[in-house]
């Protein structure tokens, strides 16, 4: 049954059994806090969510209140500024005051929230307590125990989410501090969470330690592309450089976490890339090369051969917008060639988020019109036809064809194959045999969409533009198609998505309408 | 145009009037040459005011060290976008932070003092004097962290010696 209850003047209603931050929060009503995190249990420590009930003596924290009908509740009123005036004075009488070399200063619950209610000067005279600094948590996790203010966000953390108890609380008062039970460390595979739960500078990340002030950093929301999952994730650059994934609130997907092997993902993204195209010249050496020329090239080699002897070997880690045009370009320019999917070797899977399949879009590759993943069996196949010289020429698309394949069999193949043209954001091993190269945009550098394992439509967004000649490989389909003699008008990737809404079944969503959250591919029609 | 008078069209009596004060300067400055307002700059150094905004230097603490500790202020106050540093891990867990680079590309730096206002604990300051800066290449205009503090000067930027013209 639901609550109906005033806040600020403001008529909510609520579902029974909520608390009144949650009803605020709903209601778009931000009150301050620490301590309560919307996906872990109520603590109630740290008072800063304050708010006066009327018809009741003293202030309640309205994270630990229930709704109840008729309630009226001042979020703002001045006895409740009063209030967190003086929790703030508290909570930072031994804070220090280093604020210069915290890495959360710009990000920081307290910094905030003085600026917001405290300005006051500090009436405390006595010694601040000091405490442990630089305290080696675990492989990521860095902690400070002067700056802590014990919410024990991160010890509800790892007791209630990931159930590893790494965490707890010893000794008390003033000598009160996080600290790993002995012999333990912090060291479980969502360990990075702890340090964005954490409203303070009290768990640092080792990786972004120090890398760069957060003010310099600009968000761009996306999705994670380190599984099948896609977690969805704020996107923190500056100048063309990922400095690090922050997981975002999605509760259909990732509730508001995500795991190591996916915030430390974005490492690989401007390592090995590739920036220029390449055509192997008569001497047989790969040249750099204008896009223009490397596609005319590739453009050349798919023409002077038959379809059945071409193959195309993908991995699923294009957008559903490239997907579709690789599909259509292998089916419309080039009927008749083999397309194979490859998801490349399964990593960990866990019973919480992290996926076997490490691609981001296996799902989505297979409703655009490319095949389901390949066995290792028709990969050998695929390899045996290359051998036997029924496939000359190979497109390879952001695949690690060593890995595809296999080390020593590749070798022989590619010098089997007359032509091997690759595509793809970064050099991987084996694309050092292709006779054209061409470079395309990394998942932060491009828009589109992924769908997740579970069939949701999920956008991802530029952070910032390409590096070098790199394209989003759907710009590099309609170009080569187009060469091909096909007559493509795909202005941008909305042009595209207006296509795969209007012809791939369940996909019929505008593209301004998938949103933040994603959108479920629909099972009508 | 103004009309001569008879007297200055006579010509000789302005003449004369005109070397007077000519004569005079010359005896002014060869008889108090204290009073001369005439520099004799690069000869000898020029009076530069306490509160001259000239090159940067970063100050040290009493151990010798480094004060900033790299909290990028500087850098986010300068409008000019030209302090840059790269934070490292300082092995005393008191300190914490230091700068492992800090430098200032003084090409582009307008001189306008935001970086000294900004920093909390006074490692940058601008009270050098040194307003000639002179280098044969553009990359010597980017001073390091060590320049600034005034470990290995070059010898045509040191403090009080002006530049060779």
């Amino acid at each position: 049954m639901a609550k109906q209850l005033t806040i600020d003047g403001k008529e909510i209603t609520a579902r029974d059994g909520a608390t009144i931050i949650e009803a605020a929060h709903e209601a778009g009503i931000v009150i301050p806090h620490y301590c309560y995190h919307p996906k872990l249990s109520v603590a109630g420590n740290c008072r800063m969510c304050l708010i006066e009930l009327e018809g009741r003596p003293k202030l309640e924290i309205s994270c630990n209140t229930p709704v109840a009908d008729d309630m009226v509740v001042h979020t703002n009123s001045p006895k409740v500024v009063e209030g967190r005036r003086g929790v703030l004075e508290f909570l930072l009488i031994n804070h220090p005051l280093d604020c210069p070399i915290c890495d959360q200063a710009g990000e920081c619950g307290l910094q905030d929230y003085y600026m917001s209610y405290g300005l006051y000067t500090s009436r405390f005279q006595e010694e601040k307590v000091h405490g442990r600094k630089v305290v080696d948590f675990g492989p990521d996790v860095v902690f400070d125990s002067e700056r802590c203010i014990l919410c024990t966000r991160c010890v509800r953390f790892c007791d209630e989410v990931t159930h590893t108890n790494e965490l707890g609380i010893f000794q008390r008062g003033d000598s009160a501090q996080i600290a790993t039970f002995p012999g333990k460390q912090l060291d479980n595979p969502y360990a990075g969470n702890t340090v964005d739960i954490c409203p303070v500078g009290a768990l640092t990340s080792k990786d972004f330690r120090f890398k760069i002030r957060v003010w310099f950093l600009q968000e761009t929301p996306s999705v994670c592309p380190g599984c099948a999952r896609g977690c969805n994730v704020n996107v923190h650059h500056h100048d063309g450089r990922v400095h690090r994934l922050k997981p975002r609130r999605n509760d259909g997907v990732n509730d508001t976490w995500m795991c190591d092997t996916g915030r430390f993902g974005y490492k690989t993204l401007h390592e090995n890339r590739l920036l220029q195209a390449a055509v192997r010249d008569e001497a047989g050496e790969l040249a750099p090369a204008s896009m223009q020329e490397a596609l005319a090239h590739a453009a050349d080699l798919l023409r002077d051969r038959e379809p059945a002897n071409i193959a195309v070997l993908a991995a699923p880690q294009g957008t559903n917008e490239d997907c579709y045009l690789l599909a259509r370009l292998t089916s419309e320019m080039l009927p008749g060639c083999r397309v194979a999917v490859t998801t490349g070797e399964p990593g960990d899977e866990d019973d919480f988020l992290l996926r076997a399949d490490r691609n981001p879009n296996t799902r989505g590759a297979r409703d655009m019109g490319l095949p389901a993943p390949a066995s290792p069996d028709e990969l050998a196949q695929l390899a045996t036809a290359i051998e036997a010289g029924s496939i000359q020429l190979l497109v390879a698309v952001d695949v690690d064809l060593e890995t595809a394949f296999g080390a020593e069999t590749f070798a022989r193949l590619a010098a089997k194959l007359r032509g091997l043209i690759v595509q793809g954001s970064t050099k991987r091993p084996g694309s050092e045999a292709a006779h054209v190269l061409l470079p395309s945009a990394a998942y932060a550098e491009r828009d589109g969409t992924f769908t997740n394992f579970q069939g949701r439509i999920q956008l991802i967004n530029a952070a910032y533009a390409p590096p070098g000649a790199a394209q989003p490989a759907w710009r590099i389909y309609r170009r080569l198609a187009n060469l091909l003699g096909a007559d493509w008008h795909y202005p941008n990737h909305q042009a595209v998505w207006a296509d795969i809404a209007d012809t791939v079944p369940g996909y019929g969503v505008d593209y301004a309408d998938i949103g933040e959250q994603g959108c479920l591919i629909s099972s009508e029609s | 145009m103004h009309k001569l008078t008879f007297w200055q069209r006579l010509y000789l009596p302005e003449i004369l009037r005109g070397m007077l004060v000519t004569t005079r300067h010359f005896w002014v400055n060869v008889l108090r040459q204290r009073h001369t307002v005439t520099q004799q700059y690069p000869e000898k150094p020029t009076y530069v005011s306490e509160r001259y905004r000239g090159r940067h230097r970063l100050t040290r603490k009493e151990d010798g060290s480094p004060r900033c500790t790299a909290c990028m202020l500087c850098a986010t106050s300068c409008p000019a976008l030209c302090i840059h540093i790269v934070a490292a891990e300082h092995d005393d867990p008191t300190v914490e932070k230091h700068p492992a680079s800090f430098t200032i590309d003084e090409l582009r730096c307008v001189f306008c003092g935001l970086c000294v206002e900004a920093c909390p604990c006074d490692a940058i300051r601008m009270d050098t004097g040194i307003f000639a800066l002179a280098a044969e290449k553009r990359e010597n205009f980017i001073y390091p962290r060590e320049l600034l503090l005034g470990d290995g000067v070059p010898e045509n930027i040191a403090e009080g010696k002006a530049p060779a013209h």
